[in-house]
């Protein structure tokens, strides 16, 4: 029987690093989520598993050395908080435009500007559109637990190489610093340079064998032509993702006229907001996107016909709802509930601006 | 004995920068007036007798395009 | 008696040739430029090393980011001044490899100056390479940190000034008092005699990155006959006039 331990969402993102079997974790400390590293060196994955981890100068510094170790064929993530987020756009730039996998989480606090250190989902725009520069994307993960946080790791890992593709997990303070159970996964091996060689040998720097020409990790291409061929060639593995990749999960959505959607720290929220209709006999009922990009586009136009109202409930000044907005086209009323700079919204407060817009 | 020597020049590649001709301890080398294909004047040995196969210009040429051979008399 | 050339063209009077470490492609670089020459003294010490197979190499912004094009190893492109953070990941990650940087004045001691800095004071087990001429290249000869006073530029177009620019940074200086470097040299490539000791840096340097020693870094001081304005002959004069003595050549660190 797997091992359950009580974490907070912080130690279990540390946690699921090391059990994943990630080579190299580079951070810089900000609040919310300074546990992550903190929680690592004092595992020591370096005498089990032989991960390395190391405190950078700087956001920068981090999200670049992700870029060195990605380069490299090896599993490496960073983790940050909004203002470092910022400073890592241009990597994050970098690492999507040539192509290589990593995992960075962004525990999410509130801005603009130094803002403040409690729980928002105000880098939403931010993740899912890019947020650095360029026609690129990123996979991101909206983790809601402890339990998450702690998967959600291994799971960007899986993507990150399945698509050559940087994964963030989106998350806020709210989960970082919640402590739950988390169950452990068996600790799975690290690669080993002889594996990493025989599946990344094409394009990682893995040392230039007689036996192939050499790689060469960049995303220059001054050739007007060669550049938009890698556009659309990275474009095309977007709308692969978007094909397959998207995940949810639904609360009593069955019959449900009304829905909201919301993610992360905010769809707990929203559960209880769920119960609470349910028993005033209000056929409310939840979407909650696990990915953000690729979005659940698809489950929500399907549910349209049922529909009266969508209420999109944000830690934020509305962003998502222009994604679900997007999705219904118009067909169905869609409003916006949220709040800010740190300030969390009750189940009632939901469900009082759900029945404000909808059910007068 | 006197080492006596001789080089040649890609001189597609040669982008006629003088560079080899001023590190020429015995004034072998010049640039021809005919230029390559990319407008360059290229570096030629123009004075065969007194090369002596000593490297330097091979060393400081930027685009490695000079080949150095030298026997010993 | 005089030898016929013809008869001293012979695979077996060979003293030198193109080193197989470097590839055939022909640089874009200006005639006469240095990074010509640095790149080829480094494929060479990874030639005599035998070393090719486990050497990486990164890539700066600058004149040099398609380095990658001429030196047949594994390369990465890093982002402007942020090569010494992938060094320091790729060194820790896969210690069995010889890991170096080659980085410009701009990327080295502008913008990348934090990375360069604790990757240094971190002691981190790669070679740095740094070529300073004193001015940005690519972007068509703006003023470098390195820029000499009085030194015109497009953006110094009445010569750099320290009461508006500040001073030519001596960015090797300062690496040299960091602990973490065990060697910290400035060489330069105008002669044979200088590209000769430049490689036997080159050499050290690299040695020194698989004995745990700490970084080392090496300084080339460059010419850049385009953004100088000046002919590639008489860029190396104006550079031994007028760079050496702000930045003299020798070991300022060997341990």
């Amino acid at each position: 029987m797997a091992e359950k331990v009580l974490k907070k969402g912080n130690e279990g993102i540390a946690l699921g690093a090391i059990h994943c079997g990630c080579d190299g974790y580079f951070g810089y400390p900000i609040t919310p989520q300074s546990e992550v590293m903190e929680t690592l060196m004092e595992e020591k994955p370096w005498e089990t598993t032989g991960m390395v981890v190391l405190q950078a100068e700087s956001e920068i510094a981090s999200i670049n050395m992700v870029h060195g170790g990605a380069c490299c064929g090896k599993k490496v993530m960073t983790s940050s908080s909004s203002p470092g987020l910022s400073l890592m756009c241009e990597g994050l730039s970098y690492l999507a435009a040539s192509e290589l996998p990593c995992v960075v989480v962004n525990v999410v606090r509130g801005g603009p500007g130094l803002g403040t250190i409690q729980p928002s989902q105000g880098d939403y725009y931010q993740a899912v559109k890019g947020g650095g520069h360029g026609d690129y994307k990123t996979i991101v993960l909206a983790p809601f637990s402890a339990q998450e946080m702690y998967d959600f790791v291994g799971l960007g890992f899986d993507l990150a190489f399945k698509y050559r593709i940087p994964v963030m997990m989106l998350t806020d303070g709210m989960i970082g610093q919640m402590m739950e159970k988390v169950e452990l996964r068996p600790q799975q091996a690290r690669l080993s340079d002889q594996e990493i060689v025989s599946r990344y040998g094409s394009w990682a720097t893995t040392g230039k064998t007689s036996d192939r020409p050499k790689n060469a990790v960049t995303s220059l291409a001054l050739e007007s032509k060669v550049h938009e061929a890698l556009n659309f060639k990275l474009q095309a593995k977007y709308a692969e993702i978007t094909e397959h990749e998207v995940r949810f999960e639904t609360l009593a959505c069955e019959d449900a006229e009304y829905l909201l959607v919301a993610y992360g720290s905010v769809a707990r929220i929203c559960e209880s907001a769920v119960e609470a209709a349910r028993a005033q006999g209000i056929k409310l009922g939840l979407l909650r996107p696990i990915t953000l990009f690729p979005f659940p586009n698809v489950e929500i136009q399907r549910m349209i016909p049922q529909l009266k109202g969508i209420l999109s409930v944000e830690l934020s000044a509305g962003q998502m709802v222009d994604d679900i907005r997007l999705a219904v086209e118009g067909k169905v009323p869609v409003h916006f509930y949220g709040r800010l700079g740190g300030m969390i919204p009750s189940p009632q407060e939901v469900l009082e601006a759900c029945k404000a817009h909808y059910i007068k | 004995m006197a080492l006596k020597g001789a080089i040649t020049v890609d001189t597609e590649k040669c982008k006629g920068c003088s560079v080899c001709v001023v590190n020429c301890p015995t004034k072998t080398i010049a640039l021809a007036k005919e230029v390559n294909n990319k407008g360059y004047n290229y570096a030629y040995m123009a004075n065969p007798d007194t090369c002596t196969g000593c490297t330097n210009c091979a060393v400081v040429c930027p685009d490695t395009c000079i080949t150095v051979y030298r026997v010993k008399t | 008696m005089i030898m016929d050339v013809k008869d001293i063209i012979k695979p077996e009077n060979l003293v030198y040739k193109k080193n197989k470490v470097l590839t055939n492609n022909v640089m874009h670089y200006c005639p006469g430029c240095s990074h010509g020459t640095v790149h080829k003294l480094i494929a060479e010490v990874i030639d005599e090393m035998g070393i090719q197979d486990k050497t990486i190499g990164i890539s700066p912004v600058g004149c040099a980011v398609f380095a990658y094009n001429y030196v047949d190893i594994d390369w990465q492109q890093a982002a402007h001044g942020r090569a010494p953070a992938l060094a320091t990941a790729i060194k820790r990650l896969c210690p069995d490899k010889y890991v170096f940087t080659y980085q410009g004045d701009g990327d080295l001691a502008s913008i990348g100056t934090a990375e360069i800095m604790h990757a240094c004071n971190r002691g981190e087990n790669i070679v740095v390479i740094f070529i300073n001429n004193a001015i940005y290249g690519m972007t068509g000869g703006q003023m470098a940190p390195t820029t000499l006073l009085g030194m015109v530029t497009s953006t110094t177009p009445y010569g750099r000034q320290a009461d508006l620019n500040g001073y030519p940074l001596k960015i090797t200086e300062l690496i040299a008092q960091l602990e973490g470097t065990c060697y910290v040299t400035r060489q330069s490539v105008q002669n044979a005699a200088a590209a000769r000791k430049t490689k036997k840096a080159l050499r050290k340097a690299f040695e020194n990155s698989n004995q745990s020693k700490g970084t080392s870094f090496v300084e080339v001081v460059s010419s850049c006959g385009s953004g100088w304005k000046l002919s590639p002959v008489q860029a190396n004069i104006w550079m031994e006039e007028n760079m050496f003595p702000y930045y003299p050549l020798g070991d300022l660190k060997d341990r």
